[in-house]
């Protein structure tokens, strides 16, 4: 199954997300957004605090159902099936199957404080039965020490800097071997000084070619990796295009206050 | 090169205080004086407590290991550790149902929670002990259709079937919000990223939520688990023979040594405790694992600190 999903994901778009409702109590967080990521590449959604962005993110891995549309990973429904021409929801067994293939990384890492490094990133693909313990640790030691944490492995969580807790997360997200992988501001609890250390691992998974959606406030990285650019306002896409027309040239009034406040 | 100049400069008024740069620490005769007066009185009823006649120490050290009492304090021991055991895992499953997703679960929960939390232990240990006259026989079938397999409950229910049946029953109550408590202490964002790897539910809350949620729960429960090892006092009235029955009915029999019998069974409850005590400490340091970035010394660990900060104290003075 995994072969193939990998083979096929070559063709249809990495996600897809289909006209997504979504209301927190009577609040409209998101407001009809459909959008196409091709596979391999590097979407940054930015908009203020507030638009819609986290949630839209949160929707794509089903931590939030949309009461309307839905998200597609590599072709297949996220978190619902086709029955007819209707959707039904999926058992959640199913679900946690989906999402052991899509990485999420959290604003607060939400690194398991009472496990070790070690156990923290090997414990997914333990726990799915995709590894054994074995080897699980083998490749959770290859991964750590991939984001320069490799001389740390038994230490714990709290033991260590923010950023170096991130990189453990972007660690952890990789264990799955996911297909996407979603960042929720990554860098946004961290020091200006440990920033770096995190988009530099970023970085190199971009350029190793995994399809990354990112929802950051540094623009000046956006510019850098994204290859796609996606200004959310009051839960709608406003504007999407590459860096150089929508971070330079921007069309749309509220994508130009925005910008003029953040750069 | 500059600073190390400065540095060498010799008498500049911003150097150190002191001819060793210590600070003298402050003198505190108030303390001094509170401690020696309390130490006197403290020594005052240690003295009345051994040579008051009316605790018959003699007695005491001749009750204390006496074949029946160690009887009493195996039925002690047996009750709380069963119902502790039972009184947990019913705990759990409360909190878990009043948790679910299921409203019928919850209100079934919440309703034996309040139940059993407003009936006295020894209401709920009479009741069962004569649950035999309403229910003669028990049986496991088709609810409201015809039974398979039944027992005779007067054979079933023996003494000490009725007072785990009942300190259980009790204890779940309890124990059910300790672990509720604990597991709504466990931050948001770990079932969140549990759910994100896509970990089964089993081992979410096995592996995740719930070891996170001991650190909690451990120190709650083992005060739940001291006032139960006491509690199984009250098994006396369904007839059962405790640390505390048997010391009441060799009272009985020997009214002159009430006094030592009590203490007896004081000096055992005490032991108990404090071995639950210590229990208590090591089972608190390994749930602790990652929750602090130092894990605090362990009593043996702090004396040899102790010991060792005297010894080059002592040989600081000596030397001078």
């Amino acid at each position: 199954m995994t072969t193939t999903g990998i083979a096929a994901a070559a063709r249809p778009p990495a996600v897809e997300v289909h006209g997504v409702h979504k209301w927190f109590g009577g609040r409209r967080v998101l407001d009809g957004v459909s959008l196409t990521v091709a596979p391999g590449t590097v979407t940054v959604i930015l908009g203020r605090s507030g638009s819609g962005k986290s949630t839209l993110l949160r929707v794509l891995n089903h931590l939030e159902k949309p009461e309307a549309g839905h998200v597609s990973i590599g072709g297949e429904p996220i978190g619902v099936r086709r029955q007819g021409n209707r959707l039904r929801e999926l058992r959640e067994s199913a679900i946690l199957a989906q999402r052991s293939r899509i990485g999420f990384v959290f604003q607060n890492f939400n690194l398991f404080p009472h496990l070790t490094l070690l156990d923290n990133v090997a414990a997914a693909p333990v726990a799915t039965g995709r590894l054994s313990r074995q080897q699980a640790q083998t490749l959770a030691r290859e991964l750590l020490t991939r984001v320069g944490l490799g001389d740390r492995t038994g230490a714990y969580p709290r033991q260590l800097s923010g950023g170096q807790q991130q990189r453990v997360a972007i660690a952890r997200a990789l264990a799955l071997r996911p297909g996407v992988i979603l960042f929720d501001e990554p860098t946004s609890a961290l020091d200006p000084e440990l920033v770096g250390e995190v988009l530099s691992v970023i970085r190199d998974l971009a350029t190793g070619g995994t399809t990354l959606v990112i929802v950051t406030h540094e623009i000046g990285f956006a510019r850098e990796v994204a290859d796609e650019i996606v200004f959310l306002h009051e839960g709608r896409i406003v504007e999407q295009g590459p860096p150089a027309r929508v971070l330079d040239r921007p069309e749309h009034p509220r994508t130009r206050e925005f910008l003029s406040r953040v750069l | 090169m500059t600073e190390s100049l400065l540095l060498s400069a010799p008498a500049r008024p911003s150097g150190p205080p002191g001819p060793d740069g210590r600070v003298l620490p402050l003198r505190r005769p108030g303390r001094w004086a509170a401690g020696f007066v309390v130490l006197v009185l403290v020594s005052q009823a240690a003295h009345g407590l051994i040579t008051n006649p009316f605790y018959q120490w003699a007695r005491f050290a001749y009750w204390f290991a006496r074949p029946v009492v160690l009887d009493g304090l195996l039925i002690t021991l047996q009750v709380t550790a069963y119902s502790a055991v039972l009184g947990l895992a019913g705990g759990v499953l409360l909190a878990l149902c009043r948790l679910s997703g299921s409203p019928v679960l919850r209100s079934v929960s919440w309703t034996y929670v309040w139940l059993f939390r407003s009936v006295p232990l020894i209401v709920v240990l009479l009741f069962l002990y004569n649950l035999g006259a309403l229910y003669p026989t028990l049986g496991i079938g088709i609810p409201f259709g015809p039974a398979f397999l039944t027992f005779d409950e007067s054979r079933l229910a023996t003494d000490i079937v009725v007072a785990v049946a009942g300190l259980s029953l009790c204890e779940a109550a309890y124990a059910a919000e300790v672990v509720r408590a604990g597991v709504l202490s466990v931050d948001q964002g770990q079932h969140e990223a549990a759910a994100a790897l896509g970990l089964p539910r089993r081992y979410r809350f096995a592996r995740i939520v719930f070891p996170q949620a001991l650190r909690s729960i451990v120190p709650s429960y083992v005060n739940q688990l001291i006032g139960l090892l006491k509690a199984t006092s009250l098994v006396f009235y369904v007839s059962l023979l405790d640390l505390f029955g048997t010391v009441q009915n060799l009272a009985g029999t020997y009214p002159g040594d009430v006094v030592p019998l009590l203490l007896v069974a004081t000096v055992w409850y005490v032991v108990l405790t404090s071995l639950v005590s210590v229990a208590q400490f090591y089972v608190e340091r390994y749930y602790a694992r990652g929750a602090l970035r130092t894990v605090a010394p362990t009593p043996l660990q702090r004396a040899r600190a102790g010991l060792r900060d005297l010894r080059i104290r002592f040989r600081k003075e000596t030397a001078r």
